[in-house]
């Protein structure tokens, strides 16, 4: 690690002057940011530390469905969210281990985008709205490929609002050594229509599975997916499995999601 | 009611009070007045040319103390291979020298070429990688694969080296023609190519090393992560450094876990020491976990070519194998022991096979070097064996557990002469093999699998009935065959004037439990409590000597070391207790903690005979020395031969291709067993890397020689959710005939015996679901393999 200063504002307002000099860089939980830094592949001059601002702290029900701060860790998710939301809940309980719920946020998660990252398919299949320090942008847009968000420089996430589907699963296939999501897939059920977000998978990260969506606003039952296939061109291959493989997972997860949501 | 003391007791450990508190002192713990950093530089290709290190930027850094190159240690001897193995022809193996810091070439990712001592660790750091920058390493074709290694001879890991074998071995040559004449005429003939997966040792705690040099009595001390502190001392001593055997103290403090990567010695080692001497400061170096992964010794990576010749009911007549084991770039200290005499002498099996012939080719290759690792060599063959016999069965729609039974050796045949040179002393293999199959409930299968099946899964039932040889020994023998060490150990027992003991053994615990065992030992032959016996090991400077702790050796060989010690402070004591009660030697009994004239009520207890001993007013002095401490050398006159059966029970998952082990049954006979709590921990431990090693462990390296699983994000270990409760028995008992505490070796058994168990269960489940086409899986069994294999 190289030596680094540190900023800790308590207002999103002090954050965005923090974070609008030169080299200064936002950090959440850490659980990213740390181990990069320790292998020295980030040097940030200065860490903007985004735990300490009360508004970006905590879920509640409010306008548009449930808001969760986006520094509010996976653990808290996991226990508050559970009453409103509990497909949201157990995806967040299901993340890495206690140590990395206790630290991890959700704003951290999709901030990054990780391909392999759980929380970027329940904000896609919600249909969830991400906010920023400057706007409001709808989860169809936000994501926009590996690590990659509609995110402006000097721009960070304050909170994600999740409107509440009648039924939801998010059911994740680890992958064997990092325990992230070899294939995850969610599936949320609106008066609108179906959604279904899968991780994991996608060369280009969190993708819509439309056909599914559509196949699944007719019939909400895993036998609704029978006669679709899943196009392995696209699909990530590496030492996990092949393209085909996560091909066979996106589809035999989302039936078990559905079956699972009810 | 079980024993609540001495030998056969299940006491817990008494080393875990300060492991589990935090209190352990590891060599990284230790802070050292004037202490410096050592970072080694590493290479990031594979295989090149070293065109220039420029060290002189870095040495003017901030804090740099001193710098090295491969260049300052081209003269001094390299780190030798143990074991001289000779070609089939003869020929002797070829030997390039390992050097401390890479010169010329570098020959795999993280083989370093320089290194940088610091005031502090950043400092040292960032002129390592100003090194880095400040060098031209000229990217060479890397030689990853092994077939490919020795099919382009073009290509050379070590230029002197034409066809980057280093050897072609033959076991035995002489039976060659006859095997092969045995297996032309076999009435069925069974083939099988499998990949014995390469594995990253990834024991919890990194190398590390601490240098330090008095320049006052020219004394060297080296605190490092040693499983056999005198072997290292005897290795930089003879071969690397010339430091005199007598100036230089080699500590292995608590070690966290080796699991056989910390046999060896490694470079890190000699520069700290190097370093150390030039400076007159301690040199420290504790590895990162990348370091770990790109640089420990690794494990297995064997490809093979199992045939087998038998009857059509199942009789096993003929076993041919060939293999390409890997050694990496060098030849670390144990690797060509490993995949010879370690594997190819296990070949037979717990079998009468009457022919049987190994040929292993070991290979150089631009990949970190490969060496013994918890089971070395036994479970290569263990799984060649067990898996080409499960192929056999299926082929031939026998049942495994019969064909198996068929094929056992019996009680009444031992000893009995192996055709692959061993002779096992003992054993009762039908009887693990019942116990395992009542233990597994074999007779219920069906109904648990239908049970399965309502839940969507395929279940299948897997066995494996393993032997295996652990203690090697004779020296003599070894010694004709090739070895460069003694397979002997010792310990010293000293009893202090007030009556407890401390106890030097040369094998070293880095979480076998010694300390516990080793005390029960003493305690229950001399009759005393445990609390008053204290296990010294991992002090070059404190115990006589030892070969350390590897191979399932210490107690079997060290143990019985000890015990003989104690025999002798037994027999001195009757020599005291004679004179002191005034009786003749003859007529001293000594149990229960008292030396007693037979048939009288005359008698000393432990304690007034220690005290006698060192105070000798009332003593023998003509005849006898005061004092009581005795040091005892032993060379086991055999191998022991642990042996049993395990059964293993998966469900399958065809969705996703996931493997879950469901059961996992072990019935051993591991002898006599001393703490049969400590014994069920090593069973759990070995069957957990087994079953990490079947279902999740792999090390990849690209085409370019690049390690893909280099972290734990793609280096799969097994974790408590990936392994069943696992049921465990060691009632079956054949004393070990040739050591005195009728005892085998019980540290590796689970590593050797479970991965085949696993992976024959996998096959069977597949089979029960129709998937017949899958003749074999190679390891890991990952959820994607399992996946291709049933839709491919
Ligand atoms: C061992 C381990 C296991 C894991 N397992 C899983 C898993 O199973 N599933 C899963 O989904 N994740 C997993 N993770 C990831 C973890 O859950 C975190 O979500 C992730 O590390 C990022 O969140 P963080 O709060 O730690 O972000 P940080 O590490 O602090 O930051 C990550 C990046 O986001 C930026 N950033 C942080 N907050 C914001 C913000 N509010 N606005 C804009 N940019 C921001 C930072 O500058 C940095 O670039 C695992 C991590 C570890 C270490």
């Amino acid at each position: 690690m190289h030596n680094f200063d540190f900023a800790k504002p308590s207002t999103i307002a002090e954050a965005a002057k923090a974070l609008a000099a030169d080299g200064a860089q936002a950090l959440s939980g850490g659980q990213t940011l740390i181990p990069t830094m320790k292998q020295r592949l980030a040097a940030p001059g200065v860490l903007v530390s985004l735990t300490g601002i009360a508004e970006m702290q905590g879920v509640c029900m409010g306008d548009g469905g449930l808001h969760i701060g986006a520094a509010t860790p996976h653990a808290v998710v996991a226990k508050e969210a559970k009453a409103h939301y509990p497909a949201l809940a157990a995806l967040a309980g299901g993340i890495g281990d206690p140590a990395v719920r206790s630290r991890g946020t959700i704003g951290g998660s999709i901030a990054n985008n990780d391909p392999a990252a759980c929380y970027p398919s329940a904000v896609l299949a919600s249909g969830a709205t991400v906010v920023t320090n400057k706007r409001k942008i709808a989860a169809d847009d936000y994501f926009q490929g590996l690590f990659t968000t509609a995110l402006e420089e000097g721009e960070f996430v304050t909170s994600v609002i999740f409107p509440i589907p009648s039924s939801a699963a998010y059911v994740k296939f680890n992958q064997p050594a990092s325990r992230f999501a070899l294939t995850g897939v969610f599936v949320a059920k609106y008066a609108d229509g179906v959604r279904v977000a899968v991780t994991g998978a996608g060369n280009d990260g969190v993708f819509r599975w439309k056909e599914a969506e559509a196949a699944l606003s007719g019939n909400f039952s895993a036998d609704a997916l029978s006669g679709l296939t899943v196009d392995p061109d696209g699909m990530i291959a590496d030492l996990h499995g092949s393209a085909a493989y996560r091909a066979n997972l996106v589809k035999v997860l989302t039936g078990r999601a559905v079956t699972a949501a009810g | 009611m079980p024993k609540d003391h001495g030998i056969g007791a299940s006491l817990k450990r008494r080393e875990d009070v300060r492991f589990l508190t935090g209190r352990g002192v590891y060599t990284d713990d230790m802070a050292l007045h004037g202490q410096t950093y050592a970072v080694f530089v590493r290479s990031t290709v594979a295989h090149g040319r070293i065109k220039s290190v420029n060290t002189a930027k870095a040495a003017a850094m901030p804090g740099v103390l001193a710098v090295f190159t491969g260049e300052d240690f081209k003269d001094v001897g390299g780190n030798p291979a143990g074991w001289l193995i000779n070609s089939r022809d003869g020929t002797p193996m070829r030997e390039p020298k390992r050097p401390v810091l890479a010169h010329g070439k570098v020959r795999h990712v993280g083989d370093a070429y320089a290194a940088v001592v610091a005031e502090t660790y950043a400092q040292a750091k960032d002129a390592a990688q100003q090194i880095a920058d400040d060098s031209v390493i000229e990217e060479l074709p890397a030689i990853v694969d092994m077939k490919a290694a020795v099919a382009d001879a073009s290509n050379r890991v070590h230029d002197e080296i034409p066809d980057n074998l280093c050897f072609d071995w033959g076991w035995i040559e002489d039976n060659r023609a006859a095997v092969d004449a045995a297996m032309q005429a076999a009435p069925h003939k069974v083939t099988l190519e499998l990949v014995n997966n390469r594995l990253v040792p990834n024991a919890m705690e990194p190398r590390a090393s601490i240098g330090e040099y008095n320049p006052g009595t020219g004394d060297y001390k080296l605190t490092t992560t040693s499983q056999n502190p005198h072997l290292t001392r005897l290795l930089v001593a003879a071969f690397v450094l010339g430091i005199p055997e007598n100036k230089l103290t080699v500590v292995a403090p608590d070690v966290g876990g080796g699991f056989g990567s910390k046999i060896y010695h490694y470079g890190e080692e000699a520069l700290v020491l190097a370093a150390a001497k030039k400076l007159a400061r301690p040199v420290r170096w504790t590895a990162e976990r990348s370091e770990s992964f790109l640089t420990d010794a690794h494990g297995r990576d064997h490809v093979t070519k199992i045939e087998l010749g038998c009857t059509k009911d199942g009789q096993i007549l003929a076993i041919r194998t060939e293999t390409l084991a890997n050694v990496g770039a060098y030849l670390s200290n144990f690797s060509t022991a490993t995949p010879t005499f370690l594997h190819g002498t296990l070949m037979a099996g717990p079998y009468k096979v009457p022919h049987v012939y190994v040929n292993v080719k070991t290979v150089f290759t631009n990949t970190a070097p490969v060496d013994a690792y918890r089971g070395a060599g036994r479970p290569e063959a263990t799984y060649s064996l067990e898996r080409i016999i499960d192929k056999m069965c299926r082929e031939l729609n026998l049942d495994p557990f019969e064909v198996r039974r068929k094929n056992l050796l019996t009680p009444d045949q031992f000893p009995y002469t192996t055709p692959v040179g061993l002779v096992y002393d003992t054993g009762n293999y039908q009887a693990t093999l019942d116990k395992a199959m009542a233990m597994a409930d074999v007779s219920g299968f069906a109904k648990r699998a239908a049970e399965s099946k309502a839940r969507g899964k395929l279940r299948g039932m897997g066995l494996s009935t393993w032997i295996e040889a652990c203690g090697i020994a004779p020296s003599h023998l070894v010694g004709i065959l090739g070895s460069r060490v003694g397979l002997y150990d010792a310990a010293t027992v000293r009893v202090n004037a007030t009556g407890n003991i401390s106890v030097m053994t040369g094998a070293h615990s880095h979480g076998q439990g010694h300390e516990t065992v080793f005390a029960q030992i003493v305690a229950e032959k001399l009759g005393i409590p445990e609390s008053s016996v204290e296990i010294v090991h991992g002090d070059t400077s404190k115990i006589p000597f030892g070969m350390g702790s590897y191979g399932s050796r210490s107690l079997a060989v060290c143990g019985t070391a000890m015990t003989k010690a104690v025999d002798k402070i037994i027999a001195k004591g009757k020599k005291i207790a004679a004179h002191m009660l005034e009786a003749s030697e003859g007529d001293i009994t000594f149990e229960d903690g008292k030396f007693q004239v037979a048939g009288t009520d005359k008698a000393k207890t432990f304690g007034e005979i220690a005290f006698s001993a060192y105070v000798p007013h009332n003593y023998p002095l003509e005849t006898l020395e005061p004092g009581l401490e005795e040091t005892a050398f032993y060379d086991p006159a055999n191998f022991t031969y642990p042996a049993g059966a395990y059964i293993c029970e998966v469900e399958v998952d065809e969705g996703t291709g996931k493997v879950d082990v469901v059961a996992f049954h072990c019935a051993d006979d591991f002898g006599n067993v001393m703490n049969p709590l400590i014994v069920e921990g090593q069973v759990h431990g070995g069957v957990g890397q087994g079953i990490g090693q079947a279902l999740l462990e792999f090390t990849t390296y690209d085409e370019n020689g690049q390690l893909l699983t280099g972290s734990y994000m793609d280096y799969p270990m097994p974790r408590a959710e990936d392994v069943p409760f696992y049921n465990v028995d060691y009632s079956c008992q054949t004393p070990c005939t040739h050591n005195p505490l009728g005892v085998k070796g019980c540290g590796e058994a689970g590593a050797i015996g479970s991965p085949p168990a696993v992976v024959n269960a996998v096959i069977d489940a597949l089979h029960r679901g129709g998937h017949t086409h899958v003749k074999h899986i190679d390891m890991p069994v990952s959820p994607s393999r399992v996946w291709s294999a049933i839709n491919g």
